[in-house]
């Protein structure tokens, strides 16, 4: 894709998306519902267990590769 | 007078939440517009910007007092949005009604069809997350490479390439509908 279509796609997108208002504010205080939200127990290792489906099946499945193929392991690594 | 940031954020390492409320209070538009141009849902970015500060409460004791606050809570809020991104099935996302009543940007070209913008915002909703966010931050919202990288917590160099492979693909998509962009 050269530089023209480059920015012919582009413009077709901001067409099709125009930019939201920057001035844009929440129409309610939210600190009550903040503070309602501190008081609930964290979830167990937040931010580990909290992942997409398809975050745990890449895993298995490199998981499942690395498995199978030992030796790719050091070049896992070294991408990492 | 309003208490200095650096004396709040000492406060707020602490789990003061008084202090976690002034940092609130201050910085709650800021991230909510962020997360705004990101999902395009107020709703969804009310309820995003309560789980961006939880998450930044949560990981108070890891922020640098060194850095501003901003553009750290910014990155926590664009984490949060892209989270949100990929719990959402496009269909629902960017419905074809929703797509009907968007309004055409006002530089609009009138040779582009109520039609093509919204096949474009449908194929676009269909790009990944992290992809899309790039390229509605840059593209759409006209935010400086620099930004979306910090925000995204990449490169400059990675977030101009999240942005040409999100154009491409956009392409792509239109392409296989038929649609010569």
């Amino acid at each position: 894709m050269n530089r023209h279509e480059q920015e012919r796609i582009a413009e077709v997108l901001r067409q099709a998306l125009p930019p939201v208002d920057v001035n844009a504010a929440p129409d309610r205080d939210l600190w009550p519902e903040m503070l309602r939200r501190l008081d609930e127990p964290a979830p167990l290792a937040f931010g580990l267990l909290n992942r997409p489906w398809f975050d745990w099946a890449l895993l298995a499945a490199l998981a499942g590769f690395a498995a199978a193929f030992p030796s790719s392991i050091p070049t896992f690594l070294y991408y990492l | 007078m309003p208490e200095p940031e650096e004396n709040l954020i000492e406060r707020f390492r602490q789990g003061d939440l008084e202090a976690f409320e002034g940092l609130f209070r201050q910085h709650q538009r800021s991230v909510f517009g962020w997360i705004f141009r990101i999902v395009r849902n107020a709703s969804a970015a009310e309820d995003l910007t309560v789980e961006s500060f939880w998450r930044i409460y949560q990981a108070r004791v890891r922020f640098d007092p060194v850095r501003p606050f901003e553009p750290w809570a910014r990155r926590v809020a664009t984490r949060a949005a892209i989270d949100w991104l990929r719990r959402q099935r496009p269909e629902v996302e960017l419905s074809a009604q929703l797509v009907a009543v968007l309004p055409a940007a006002p530089t609009g070209d009138p040779g582009v069809a109520a039609e093509i913008r919204a096949k474009t915002a449908q194929a676009f909703a269909r790009l990944p997350p992290r992809l899309r966010v790039a390229a509605l931050l840059s593209v759409v919202e006209g935010q400086p490479h620099k930004e979306v990288a910090a925000a995204l917590g990449i490169t400059v160099m990675a977030a101009k390439l999240r942005v040409f492979r999100a154009l491409r693909l956009l392409r792509k998509d239109l392409e296989a509908q038929g649609m010569k962009p």
